[in-house]
């Protein structure tokens, strides 16, 4: 470049050359990109999307665990249709099994043994589809747990909460629709009780029984019906719907943990290109293969075992796959006397209130979580960063409480297993349950509330007094005190870094003219509310009070030179490493 | 025929023969003396170990069994309804006996929910002696032959025909108690239908006949003695034939498959999340020095 500043000859040519410069040619992966962009116009999409950036920690990718096993069941599930044989049609398996042959069945169940025994790969693909679902719908429970703990499920991301309890429940229906479809004891047994529970709704009961199943059941038609819902109609609204939630995802930003840097208004993170397509690439790859290993290795629905359906029998441990485990757990644990007679019409609340109450009931809650919060809040604005499980004392514990809930529950509906397995008596396990499926949350809810706000005080006690370095001193009057050395910066900024609660007190029940509020009685229910919420949390200590405690400490390091490191063996805590420059608090 | 005709004509020829009376005489003797040897003498051999046999068992009943049982076996009455210590034994036969004490469920070591199968305590003689001593108290189903329960005497087909029959009499009658593998399943009270891997032919055979415990009584005219034979053949043959699928996971349903999909499926997945997230890219890397 010139030295001379106000003639810039950068941009002169400075060859000899007569011929006019041409680019070289380009690659073949170029052209062909470049043959994509002039007709797609991709690269305008792709340059801010190949940049975007993720946050990077492992709670993150919970919710992917879930989009690639869906992934696997589509794979598997097209090729289970090119074999499987939706029909109540009677047949006589003539097939490999030696124990089925000659015996008669439905075409579906023959169907599914032949898929198992004489097709291919056949058995690998049922029990790889068969454990993708297990593992689809618990990693979506795992996803929404990790979004309900860190409070992402705030304003902006409602409606994506929203999509997910969606998600879930759509998971379990498309669960239930295809282990029901081979058509064995253990699938028609769950058919035959899904027909009670719908029987068991007043009124209408038996007119969607006869409805869903084209007359009494079994009739010839459940199966097909259940396997166009399985294959088409579900699978269709979850594709839609994941690619809603994916696309919210996009627009919202991912949330990410607060540390210095970190704000509301960015995201640190790595780009998509190349970070994270490698790093979703490969995770889908693991999912793909542990699911592989899982559906070579152990066996998932042996339906050669459980024979053909016949409403003339049942096996022990008659129980659904896991996800339809709790409401069955409610069932198993409700007193089966509690019936009404009404005008000659039986309503029996054992089957309806542990069936059709209780699980649309707890989805609701689910649903309204995000809802409630915000109205007992107040608050309207955006947030990204998310809030560590303890500074959330309240959410935290019902979250704890809902699932203590579900667990009693699943953990009844598996009540025989439990019984032969511990040698204990299914009554006694009955009647614990009984009162635990009570008691249990509300312990639940106050153990972990308590623990929250402990944890709340530990960390104001790193922010004040800094963190044990294992250094027992002896004061000349022959006290013993544990020397404390303060946390680093970068720490004490994550440490600090959340609001401070406000509890809502209300804005009186009348104004200065005496005149009453409008909405008064729902502003006091929130009042009451956000009281019992959040007046209990322990709060961030003020600058004020952090400037003291410093100074108070510096005061004390004097007295104490030469002692400022931590004991031995420190070396290698995390307070070490907290302590150098480049790896900030929740870094990975 | 022609050939009978053919020696019955040959004998005919010698039977005005000098020596015909002696040798008529001779197989006489022989006939009978063998008929004798076989069947009449044992007789009398086997009654009197059979008396011997039942005061051996007696011996031994008074000694393991009469506690609960009563010294003649007449059981134990409690005062408490539905609570019982020792059944009454007469008329529960000798299968009853081999069932209970070959397969280590009695003497009981205590009391409880029910017996449950243990370390046998007697030798076969012993117990056949016990046996032999309970059936004497009253007329009871008796300790089926090997042929009652063995599928060894049918031709192949047969085999295959009993296997899948059996099968279907097991779904319909046993599975619901003992589970769809025979891996057993939880009756109240802390009782429980034991699983059925490994039991002998002979044993299932006399449950059968017998009903032990919360065990339902499937006598032979409900359940004839080929339907239970062959329920025994397709027991043998599950055990028999490979795990397809892989491991079996206890072979208890949808419960340890919901815990093997939650422990090894998400513990697994969520490990590997940790994993992938803890490597990354990093523009400098930290050195910790100890």
């Amino acid at each position: 470049m010139s030295t001379d500043s106000r003639l810039d000859t950068s941009k002169v040519a400075t060859s000899n050359r007569t011929d006019a410069a041409t680019a070289s040619k380009p690659g073949p992966g170029a052209s062909l990109a470049t043959w994509a962009d002039d007709r797609l116009g991709l690269a305008t999409a792709m340059k801010k999307n190949l940049r975007k950036v993720f946050p990077d920690h492992w709670s993150f990718m919970l919710g992917e665990i879930a989009l690639w096993s869906f992934v696997v069941l589509l794979l598997t599930g097209v090729f289970l249709t090119l074999w499987f044989n939706p029909s109540m049609g009677h047949v006589t398996y003539e097939g490999s099994y030696d124990q089925l042959r000659g015996i008669g069945m439905s075409e579906s169940m023959a169907s599914t043994l032949n898929i198992s025994f004489d097709v291919r790969g056949g058995l690998l693909m049922r029990q790889m589809h068969h454990w993708a679902a297990m593992i689809f719908i618990a990693s979506m429970m795992v996803h929404l747990l990790r979004v309900a703990f860190t409070g992402a499920y705030r304003k902006p991301r409602e409606l994506n909460w929203v999509i997910g309890c969606i998600l879930l429940l759509l998971g379990t229906l498309e669960g239930f629709t295809g282990y029901s479809l081979p058509d064995d004891l253990l699938s028609g047994t769950g058919v035959r009780a899904a027909d009670g529970f719908l029987k068991a709704t007043p009124v209408a009961g038996t007119y969607m029984s006869f409805l869903l199943f084209g007359g009494e059941f079994p009739g010839e038609s459940i199966i097909p019906r259940l396997y166009i819902v399985h294959v088409l109609l579900i699978p269709g609204i979850l594709l839609a719907l994941i690619a809603a939630h994916m696309l919210l995802l996009v627009y919202h930003k991912h949330t990410q943990w607060p540390g210095p840097g970190r704000t509301e208004q960015n995201v640190v993170g790595y780009p998509m290109l190349p970070v994270y397509a490698a790093k979703a690439g490969g995770f889908f790859f693991m999912v793909f293969g542990v699911i592989a290993l899982m559906g070579g290795l152990m066996s998932i629905n042996p339906v050669w075992k459980f024979g053909p359906y016949d409403p003339t029998k049942v096996t022990a441990g008659s129980q659904p796959d896991w996800y339809m485990g709790w409401p069955d757990g409610l069932l198993r644990i409700m007193p089966s006397h509690m019936e009404t007679v009404l005008f000659g019409y039986t309503i029996s609340w054992n089957v309806l209130i542990p069936i059709l109450l209780v699980p649309p009931l707890m989805l609701t809650v689910l649903i309204l979580l995000p809802f409630l919060e915000g109205w007992v809040t107040g608050d309207k604005r955006d947030h990204h960063l998310l809030q560590r499980p303890r500074n959330a004392p309240t959410r935290t514990a019902v979250m704890v409480a809902l699932m203590t809930f579900y667990g009693l529950a699943w953990a009844a509906g598996g009540n025989d297993i439990i019984a032969i397995k511990l040698h204990a008596s299914i009554n006694q396990i009955t009647y614990f349950m009984r009162v635990a499926i009570f008691l249990g949350p509300l312990l639940a809810f106050w153990i972990t509330r308590r623990w929250c706000i402990s944890l709340q005080r530990h960390d104001n006690e790193k922010l004040l007094h800094g963190y044990e370095t294992g250094i027992i001193t002896r004061s000349p009057e022959g006290q013993y005190a544990e020397r404390h050395l303060p946390i680093n910066p970068k720490a004490a900024y994550t440490l600090t870094a959340r609001d401070r609660d406000e509890v809502f007190t209300g804005a009186g029940d009348t104004d200065a003219a005496g005149v009453a509020a409008p909405n008064s009685r729902s502003e006091r229910l929130r009042a009451r509310l956000s009281r019992w919420m959040y007046s209990h949390n322990v709060q961030k200590p003020t600058a004020a009070e952090l400037e003291e405690a410093h100074h108070h400490a510096e005061h004390e390091a004097e007295l104490t030179a030469g002692l400022d490191h931590p004991v031995d063996g420190h070396q290698f805590d995390d307070h070490r490493l907290r302590d150098t420059d480049d790896v900030p608090l929740r870094d990975h | 025929m022609r050939v009978l005709n053919r020696t019955a004509g040959r004998l005919s020829r010698h039977r005005r023969g000098p020596l015909a009376g002696l040798v008529v005489l001779l197989l006489g003797l022989l006939i009978s003396g063998s008929l004798y040897t076989a069947l009449a003498p044992a007789q009398a051999d086997s009654q009197a170990s059979e008396t011997e046999q039942v005061a051996q068992g007696k011996e031994l009943f008074l000694a393991s069994c009469a506690f609960c049982h009563g010294k003649n076996g007449e059981g134990m009455p409690t005062v408490r309804e539905g609570y019982q210590i020792g059944p009454s034994l007469v008329g529960v036969g000798a299968a009853a006996v081999d069932f209970q004490v070959g397969t280590g469920r009695m003497p009981m070591a205590s009391p409880g929910a029910q017996a449950p199968r243990k370390p046998v305590v007697f030798s076969q003689e012993e117990i056949d002696a016990l046996a032999a001593y309970v059936a004497s108290l009253g007329p009871g189903p008796a300790v089926p032959n090997e042929s009652d329960y063995s599928i060894e005497g049918l031709s192949e087909t047969e085999r295959e025909e009993a296997i899948s029959r059996g099968g279907q009499i097991f779904l319909t009658n046993c599975t619901a108690c003992h589970n769809f593998n025979g891996n057993g399943g939880a009756m109240p009270r802390g009782g429980y239908a034991p699983s059925l891997h490994g039991v002998e032919g002979k044993y299932i055979f006399e449950a059968l006949l017998t009903g032990p415990q919360n065990m339902p009584n499937f006598s032979n005219g409900n359940l004839s003695p080929d339907e239970k034979r062959d329920v025994i053949a397709y027991l043998g043959s599950i055990q028999d034939t490979p795990e397809y699928a892989g491991f079996s996971l206890g072979g208890l349903g949808p419960v340890s498959e919901g815990l093997f999909a939650w422990v090894l499926g998400i513990g697994g997945l969520v490990g590997a999340a940790v994993w992938i997230a803890s490597h990354t890219t990093r523009s400098k890397k930290s050195k910790v020095s100890a």
